[in-house]
Protein backbone atom coordinates (compact mmCIF):
# COMPACT_ATOMS: atom_id res chain seq x y z
CA UNK A 1 0.00 0.00 0.00
CA UNK A 2 0.78 3.34 -0.94
CA UNK A 3 0.61 5.19 1.82
CA UNK A 4 2.18 2.87 4.44
CA UNK A 5 4.12 4.80 7.62
CA UNK A 6 4.59 7.68 5.77
CA UNK A 7 3.93 10.00 8.45
CA UNK A 8 6.00 13.01 10.16
CA UNK A 9 7.35 12.58 14.06
CA UNK A 10 4.99 12.42 16.45
CA UNK A 11 5.68 15.48 19.21
CA UNK A 12 3.79 16.19 22.80
CA UNK A 13 2.59 19.54 22.85
CA UNK A 14 3.09 21.95 26.26
CA UNK A 15 1.16 25.22 26.90
CA UNK A 16 1.22 28.04 29.40
CA UNK A 17 -1.50 30.37 30.01
CA UNK A 18 -1.24 33.16 32.57
CA UNK A 19 0.85 32.00 35.38
CA UNK A 20 0.16 28.47 35.46
CA UNK A 21 2.32 25.57 34.92
CA UNK A 22 2.74 24.73 31.42
CA UNK A 23 -0.23 21.80 30.49
CA UNK A 24 0.42 19.24 28.31
CA UNK A 25 -2.85 19.90 25.37
CA UNK A 26 -1.97 16.80 22.54
CA UNK A 27 0.13 15.38 20.01
CA UNK A 28 1.03 16.80 16.68
CA UNK A 29 3.10 15.78 13.36
CA UNK A 30 5.70 17.36 11.79
CA UNK A 31 9.27 17.63 10.66
CA UNK A 32 11.16 19.51 12.83
CA UNK A 33 10.99 22.26 15.47
CA UNK A 34 9.65 24.68 13.96
CA UNK A 35 7.32 23.16 12.06
CA UNK A 36 6.25 21.65 15.40
CA UNK A 37 5.85 25.08 16.84
CA UNK A 38 3.62 26.68 14.08
CA UNK A 39 0.98 23.05 13.93
CA UNK A 40 1.09 23.48 17.80
CA UNK A 41 -0.02 26.79 17.55
CA UNK A 42 -2.54 26.74 14.50
CA UNK A 43 -4.37 23.36 16.20
CA UNK A 44 -4.79 24.26 20.01
CA UNK A 45 -4.23 28.05 19.99
CA UNK A 46 -6.93 29.20 17.91
CA UNK A 47 -8.81 31.27 20.67
CA UNK A 48 -5.85 32.48 22.83
CA UNK A 49 -5.39 29.50 24.90
CA UNK A 50 -2.47 30.63 25.55
CA UNK A 51 1.12 32.21 24.60
CA UNK A 52 4.29 29.88 25.50
CA UNK A 53 4.42 26.49 23.57
CA UNK A 54 6.61 23.72 24.19
CA UNK A 55 6.98 21.11 21.85
CA UNK A 56 9.15 17.70 22.81
CA UNK A 57 9.57 14.79 20.24
CA UNK A 58 7.42 12.37 22.09
CA UNK A 59 10.25 9.70 21.97
CA UNK A 60 12.48 11.51 24.08
CA UNK A 61 9.97 11.76 26.66
CA UNK A 62 10.85 9.28 30.04
CA UNK A 63 7.91 8.26 31.87
CA UNK A 64 6.88 5.90 34.89
CA UNK A 65 4.92 2.31 33.48
CA UNK A 66 1.72 0.93 35.45
CA UNK A 67 3.44 -1.92 36.49
CA UNK A 68 6.23 -0.44 38.23
CA UNK A 69 3.95 2.07 39.88
CA UNK A 70 3.63 0.52 43.39
CA UNK A 71 7.39 -0.09 43.85
CA UNK A 72 8.14 3.14 42.30
CA UNK A 73 5.89 5.56 44.67
CA UNK A 74 6.51 3.06 47.81
CA UNK A 75 8.49 5.72 49.50
CA UNK A 76 6.03 8.29 50.14
CA UNK A 77 3.35 6.10 50.71
CA UNK A 78 4.00 5.49 54.58
CA UNK A 79 5.29 9.17 55.55
CA UNK A 80 1.82 10.26 56.68
CA UNK A 81 4.24 12.63 59.02
CA UNK A 82 4.40 15.02 55.94
CA UNK A 83 0.86 16.16 55.98
CA UNK A 84 -0.46 18.96 58.33
CA UNK A 85 -3.07 16.77 60.32
CA UNK A 86 -0.64 13.93 61.05
CA UNK A 87 -0.17 16.89 64.07
CA UNK A 88 -1.88 17.49 67.40
CA UNK A 89 -2.42 21.12 68.11
CA UNK A 90 -2.98 21.87 71.63
CA UNK A 91 -6.27 22.63 73.02
CA UNK A 92 -7.41 26.57 72.37
CA UNK A 93 -4.53 27.14 69.34
CA UNK A 94 -5.84 28.46 66.70
CA UNK A 95 -4.08 28.25 63.17
CA UNK A 96 -0.63 28.34 62.83
CA UNK B 1 -1.30 -8.64 39.22
CA UNK B 2 -3.44 -11.48 37.74
CA UNK B 3 -5.71 -10.89 34.87
CA UNK B 4 -8.58 -11.22 36.73
CA UNK B 5 -7.39 -8.19 39.55
CA UNK B 6 -6.37 -6.98 36.39
CA UNK B 7 -9.92 -6.87 35.09
CA UNK B 8 -11.43 -6.07 38.80
CA UNK B 9 -9.49 -2.65 38.45
CA UNK B 10 -10.01 -1.74 35.31
CA UNK B 11 -14.47 -2.45 36.52
CA UNK B 12 -13.96 -0.57 39.34
CA UNK B 13 -12.62 2.51 37.01
CA UNK B 14 -15.60 2.42 35.44
CA UNK B 15 -17.88 2.17 38.46
CA UNK B 16 -16.73 5.27 39.84
CA UNK B 17 -16.69 7.08 37.30
CA UNK B 18 -12.86 7.45 36.58
CA UNK B 19 -11.15 7.88 33.71
CA UNK B 20 -9.41 4.78 31.66
CA UNK B 21 -5.87 6.18 31.06
CA UNK B 22 -3.40 4.78 27.70
CA UNK B 23 -1.53 2.66 29.91
CA UNK B 24 -4.26 1.25 32.11
CA UNK B 25 -4.69 -2.39 31.31
CA UNK B 26 -7.71 -2.65 29.49
CA UNK B 27 -10.04 -5.42 27.80
CA UNK B 28 -9.32 -6.02 24.41
CA UNK B 29 -12.67 -5.57 23.44
CA UNK B 30 -12.48 -2.22 25.69
CA UNK B 31 -9.47 -1.36 23.69
CA UNK B 32 -11.33 -2.19 19.86
CA UNK B 33 -14.37 -0.10 20.67
CA UNK B 34 -12.66 2.86 21.92
CA UNK B 35 -10.52 2.70 19.02
CA UNK B 36 -13.00 2.21 16.76
CA UNK B 37 -15.19 5.10 17.89
CA UNK B 38 -12.25 7.33 17.97
CA UNK B 39 -10.62 6.76 14.51
CA UNK B 40 -14.29 7.56 13.23
CA UNK B 41 -14.94 10.43 14.79
CA UNK B 42 -11.75 12.07 13.65
CA UNK B 43 -12.73 10.75 9.96
CA UNK B 44 -16.03 12.01 10.45
CA UNK B 45 -14.34 15.51 11.03
CA UNK B 46 -12.09 15.57 8.49
CA UNK B 47 -13.97 14.37 5.82
CA UNK B 48 -17.09 17.05 6.93
CA UNK B 49 -13.97 20.01 5.62
CA UNK B 50 -15.30 18.52 1.73
CA UNK B 51 -19.12 19.14 1.85
CA UNK B 52 -18.08 22.79 3.16
CA UNK B 53 -15.43 23.20 1.12
CA UNK B 54 -17.44 22.88 -2.25
CA UNK B 55 -18.71 26.57 -0.86
CA UNK B 56 -15.54 28.29 0.27
CA UNK B 57 -15.09 30.16 -2.76
CA UNK B 58 -18.62 30.58 -3.66
CA UNK B 59 -19.46 32.15 -0.17
CA UNK B 60 -22.21 35.22 -1.11
CA UNK B 61 -20.00 37.86 1.08
CA UNK B 62 -16.40 38.35 2.43
CA UNK B 63 -17.55 37.79 6.20
CA UNK B 64 -19.38 34.84 5.32
CA UNK B 65 -16.48 33.01 3.73
CA UNK B 66 -13.62 34.17 6.71
CA UNK B 67 -16.41 32.65 8.88
CA UNK B 68 -16.60 29.20 6.53
CA UNK B 69 -13.05 28.97 6.13
CA UNK B 70 -12.80 29.43 10.36
CA UNK B 71 -15.18 26.64 10.70
CA UNK B 72 -13.54 24.33 8.20
CA UNK B 73 -10.33 24.94 9.95
CA UNK B 74 -11.88 24.01 13.46
CA UNK B 75 -12.94 20.88 11.91
CA UNK B 76 -9.57 19.76 11.02
CA UNK B 77 -8.36 21.14 13.94
CA UNK B 78 -11.18 18.25 15.22
CA UNK B 79 -9.82 15.47 12.94
CA UNK B 80 -6.55 16.14 14.82
CA UNK B 81 -7.44 16.08 18.38
CA UNK B 82 -9.03 12.85 17.84
CA UNK B 83 -6.64 11.16 15.46
CA UNK B 84 -3.92 11.81 18.56
CA UNK B 85 -6.00 10.72 20.65
CA UNK B 86 -6.63 7.43 19.07
CA UNK B 87 -2.72 7.25 18.47
CA UNK B 88 -2.45 7.10 22.45
CA UNK B 89 -3.60 3.43 22.23
CA UNK B 90 -0.92 2.57 19.74
CA UNK B 91 -2.14 2.80 16.50
CA UNK B 92 0.09 4.47 13.64
CA UNK B 93 -1.71 7.34 11.89
CA UNK B 94 -0.95 6.00 8.82
CA UNK B 95 -2.88 2.75 9.08
CA UNK B 96 -6.09 4.83 10.55
CA UNK B 97 -5.69 6.59 7.14
CA UNK B 98 -5.21 3.28 5.25
CA UNK B 99 -7.61 1.88 6.66
CA UNK B 100 -10.40 4.76 5.49
CA UNK B 101 -9.08 4.49 2.25
CA UNK B 102 -9.72 0.95 1.85
CA UNK B 103 -13.14 1.68 3.24
CA UNK B 104 -12.47 -0.68 6.30
CA UNK B 105 -12.91 2.82 9.07
CA UNK B 106 -15.75 3.99 8.30
CA UNK B 107 -17.12 8.41 9.10
CA UNK B 108 -20.60 9.20 9.45
CA UNK B 109 -22.77 8.73 6.69
CA UNK B 110 -24.37 12.63 6.77
CA UNK B 111 -20.75 13.68 4.74
CA UNK B 112 -22.03 11.51 1.61
CA UNK B 113 -24.43 13.95 0.88
CA UNK B 114 -23.92 16.80 -1.49
CA UNK B 115 -24.40 20.70 -0.58
CA UNK B 116 -26.35 21.82 -3.86
CA UNK B 117 -27.14 25.70 -2.38
CA UNK B 118 -25.80 27.93 -0.21
CA UNK B 119 -28.66 27.48 2.42
CA UNK B 120 -26.69 23.89 2.77
CA UNK B 121 -24.08 25.36 4.57
CA UNK B 122 -27.04 27.11 6.72
CA UNK B 123 -28.38 23.83 7.32
CA UNK B 124 -25.11 21.72 7.53
CA UNK B 125 -23.95 24.12 10.93
CA UNK B 126 -27.56 24.46 12.23
CA UNK B 127 -28.44 20.55 11.98
CA UNK B 128 -25.68 18.56 11.30
CA UNK B 129 -23.00 20.37 14.12
CA UNK B 130 -25.91 20.98 15.98
CA UNK B 131 -26.78 17.02 16.40
CA UNK B 132 -22.81 16.60 16.59
CA UNK B 133 -23.31 18.93 19.51
CA UNK B 134 -25.28 16.87 21.08
CA UNK B 135 -23.55 13.99 20.90
CA UNK B 136 -20.36 15.23 22.00
CA UNK B 137 -21.77 17.36 25.23
CA UNK B 138 -22.34 13.96 25.86
CA UNK B 139 -19.45 12.04 25.51
CA UNK B 140 -17.43 14.36 27.42
CA UNK B 141 -17.79 12.27 30.36
CA UNK B 142 -16.37 8.91 28.00
CA UNK B 143 -14.41 6.40 30.29
CA UNK B 144 -11.79 6.82 27.94
CA UNK B 145 -9.52 9.84 29.11
CA UNK B 146 -7.69 11.03 25.99
CA UNK B 147 -11.08 10.76 23.69
CA UNK B 148 -12.83 12.81 27.18
CA UNK B 149 -10.24 15.54 26.83
CA UNK B 150 -10.85 15.60 23.09
CA UNK B 151 -14.45 16.09 23.35
CA UNK B 152 -14.11 19.11 26.15
CA UNK B 153 -12.01 20.84 23.59
CA UNK B 154 -13.94 20.28 20.97
CA UNK B 155 -17.55 21.37 22.22
CA UNK B 156 -16.01 24.53 23.46
CA UNK B 157 -15.09 25.56 19.53
CA UNK B 158 -18.67 24.07 18.43
CA UNK B 159 -21.17 26.27 19.39
CA UNK B 160 -19.94 28.55 17.60
CA UNK B 161 -20.97 26.31 14.43
CA UNK B 162 -24.30 25.63 15.18
CA UNK B 163 -24.73 29.52 15.31
CA UNK B 164 -23.46 30.40 12.45
CA UNK B 165 -25.17 27.95 10.25
CA UNK B 166 -28.76 28.98 12.30
CA UNK B 167 -28.06 32.38 11.26
CA UNK B 168 -27.59 31.71 7.77
CA UNK B 169 -30.80 30.29 7.73
CA UNK B 170 -32.70 32.78 9.40
CA UNK B 171 -31.29 35.52 7.49
CA UNK B 172 -32.57 33.56 4.19
CA UNK B 173 -35.99 33.23 5.71
CA UNK B 174 -36.11 37.31 6.28
CA UNK B 175 -34.88 37.87 2.42
CA UNK B 176 -36.53 36.96 -1.11
CA UNK B 177 -39.07 34.22 -1.64
CA UNK B 178 -35.99 32.53 -3.68
CA UNK B 179 -33.94 32.54 -0.72
CA UNK B 180 -36.75 31.54 0.97
CA UNK B 181 -37.04 28.55 -0.95
CA UNK B 182 -33.43 27.75 -0.93
CA UNK B 183 -33.90 27.81 3.10
CA UNK B 184 -36.49 25.32 2.95
CA UNK B 185 -35.28 22.72 0.26
CA UNK B 186 -31.98 23.04 2.66
CA UNK B 187 -34.58 21.95 5.32
CA UNK B 188 -36.14 19.31 3.76
CA UNK B 189 -33.01 17.23 2.47
CA UNK B 190 -30.57 17.73 5.71
CA UNK B 191 -33.38 17.19 8.35
CA UNK B 192 -34.13 13.30 7.86
CA UNK B 193 -30.24 13.06 7.40
CA UNK B 194 -29.25 14.97 10.69
CA UNK B 195 -31.91 12.67 12.58
CA UNK B 196 -30.36 9.56 11.05
CA UNK B 197 -26.96 10.49 12.64
CA UNK B 198 -27.36 9.58 16.08
CA UNK B 199 -27.09 6.07 14.33
CA UNK B 200 -29.86 3.15 14.58
CA UNK B 201 -32.80 2.79 17.08
CA UNK B 202 -31.55 1.82 20.11
CA UNK B 203 -33.77 -1.81 19.57
CA UNK B 204 -31.51 -2.78 16.65
CA UNK B 205 -27.89 -0.96 17.83
CA UNK B 206 -26.03 -4.05 18.75
CA UNK B 207 -22.99 -1.52 19.64
CA UNK B 208 -24.82 0.13 22.07
CA UNK B 209 -25.38 -2.08 25.38
CA UNK B 210 -21.96 -2.88 25.42
CA UNK B 211 -20.84 0.81 24.99
CA UNK B 212 -23.05 1.83 27.81
CA UNK B 213 -22.26 -0.53 30.30
CA UNK B 214 -18.36 0.43 29.69
CA UNK B 215 -19.32 4.28 29.53
CA UNK B 216 -17.39 5.13 26.42
CA UNK B 217 -21.08 6.15 25.62
CA UNK B 218 -23.29 7.94 27.92
CA UNK B 219 -26.43 7.76 26.67
CA UNK B 220 -28.81 5.73 24.23
CA UNK B 221 -28.98 6.84 20.70
CA UNK B 222 -32.79 7.39 20.68
CA UNK B 223 -32.28 9.57 23.87
CA UNK B 224 -29.67 11.95 22.12
CA UNK B 225 -31.63 11.68 19.27
CA UNK B 226 -35.00 13.51 20.96
CA UNK B 227 -32.67 15.93 22.90
CA UNK B 228 -31.97 16.97 19.50
CA UNK B 229 -35.39 17.48 18.11
CA UNK B 230 -36.74 18.61 21.12
CA UNK B 231 -34.22 21.71 20.93
CA UNK B 232 -34.00 21.84 16.92
CA UNK B 233 -38.18 21.99 16.30
CA UNK B 234 -38.62 25.30 18.16
CA UNK B 235 -35.81 26.41 16.31
CA UNK B 236 -36.94 25.94 13.22
CA UNK B 237 -40.45 27.15 14.08
CA UNK B 238 -38.68 30.95 15.26
CA UNK B 239 -37.86 31.49 11.49
CA UNK B 240 -40.25 30.24 9.94
CA UNK B 241 -39.68 26.81 8.46
CA UNK B 242 -41.36 23.87 8.28
CA UNK B 243 -40.15 20.53 9.45
CA UNK B 244 -40.42 17.88 6.67
CA UNK B 245 -42.43 15.34 8.78
CA UNK B 246 -46.08 15.12 8.49
CA UNK B 247 -46.13 12.75 11.31
CA UNK B 248 -44.75 15.36 13.65
CA UNK B 249 -46.77 16.16 16.66
CA UNK B 250 -46.08 17.62 20.25
CA UNK B 251 -47.34 14.68 22.96
CA UNK B 252 -48.67 16.52 26.11
CA UNK B 253 -47.58 14.46 28.45
CA UNK B 254 -44.02 13.92 27.75
CA UNK B 255 -43.80 16.98 26.52
CA UNK B 256 -41.48 15.61 23.50
CA UNK B 257 -41.93 15.65 20.11
CA UNK B 258 -42.88 12.78 18.11
CA UNK B 259 -41.57 12.05 14.17
CA UNK B 260 -42.56 10.00 11.68
CA UNK B 261 -40.56 6.48 11.09
CA UNK B 262 -36.56 7.23 10.00
CA UNK B 263 -36.02 5.66 6.49
CA UNK B 264 -33.52 3.14 7.75
CA UNK B 265 -33.20 1.59 4.37
CA UNK B 266 -31.68 5.20 3.21
CA UNK B 267 -29.62 4.96 5.57
CA UNK B 268 -28.09 1.29 5.47
CA UNK B 269 -27.35 1.92 1.75
CA UNK B 270 -25.54 4.93 2.56
CA UNK B 271 -23.17 3.70 4.95
CA UNK B 272 -22.65 0.66 3.18
CA UNK B 273 -21.36 2.91 0.17
CA UNK B 274 -24.03 4.10 -2.09
CA UNK B 275 -25.09 7.38 -0.80
CA UNK B 276 -24.37 10.16 -3.28
CA UNK B 277 -20.81 11.22 -2.23
CA UNK B 278 -19.31 8.44 -1.29
CA UNK B 279 -16.93 7.54 -3.85
CA UNK B 280 -16.30 11.50 -4.62
CA UNK B 281 -15.18 11.70 -0.84
CA UNK B 282 -13.07 9.33 -0.46
CA UNK B 283 -11.62 9.66 -4.43
CA UNK B 284 -10.74 13.45 -2.68
CA UNK B 285 -8.94 12.31 0.00
CA UNK B 286 -6.63 9.76 -1.36
CA UNK B 287 -5.86 12.17 -4.45
CA UNK B 288 -4.75 14.46 -1.79
CA UNK B 289 -2.79 12.73 0.58
CA UNK B 290 -0.77 11.10 -2.35
CA UNK B 291 -0.22 14.45 -3.61
CA UNK B 292 1.50 15.40 -0.33
CA UNK B 293 3.67 12.78 -0.74
CA UNK B 294 6.84 14.62 -1.85
CA UNK B 295 5.94 17.48 0.53
CA UNK B 296 6.13 14.77 3.63
CA UNK B 297 8.94 13.55 1.97
CA UNK B 298 10.81 16.94 1.12
CA UNK B 299 10.39 18.34 4.83
CA UNK B 300 11.79 15.22 6.18
CA UNK B 301 14.95 15.06 4.13
CA UNK B 302 15.38 18.85 4.75
CA UNK B 303 15.06 18.40 8.66
CA UNK B 304 17.93 15.57 8.09
CA UNK B 305 20.12 17.68 6.24
CA UNK B 306 19.49 20.82 9.29
CA UNK B 307 20.42 17.87 11.95
CA UNK B 308 23.05 16.61 10.17
CA UNK B 309 24.59 20.31 10.15
CA UNK B 310 23.95 21.25 13.51
CA UNK B 311 25.79 18.20 14.91
CA UNK B 312 28.85 18.35 12.48
CA UNK B 313 29.31 22.14 13.78
CA UNK B 314 29.04 21.26 17.36
CA UNK B 315 31.50 18.92 17.07
FE1 LIG C 1 -16.22 19.17 14.63
FE1 LIG D 1 -18.39 21.61 13.94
Amino acid sequence: MENKNDQLPLWEVFIQKGGSPFKHEGSIHASDKNMALQNARDIYTRRGEGRLIWVVPSSSIAATTVEEEAEFFDPADDKIYRHPTFYKMPEGAKNI
Amino acid sequence: MTEEEKLKRFNALIEQDEKIEPKDWMPDAYRKTVLRQMTQHAHSEVIGMQPEGNWVLRAPTLRAKKILLAKIQDEGGHGLYLYSAAETLGMDRSEMIQQLHEGKAKYSQIFNYPTLNWADIGAIGWLVDGAAIVNQVSLQRTSYGPYSRAMVRICKEESFHQRQGYEIMATMMNGTEAQKEMAQDAMNRWWWPSLMMFGPSDKDSWHTQESMQWKIKRASNDDLRQKFIDKTVDQAYVIGLTVPDKDLKFNETSKHWEIGAINWDEFWNVVKGNGLCNHKRIAHHIKYHNEGQWVRQAVLAYSEKINAMQSATSL
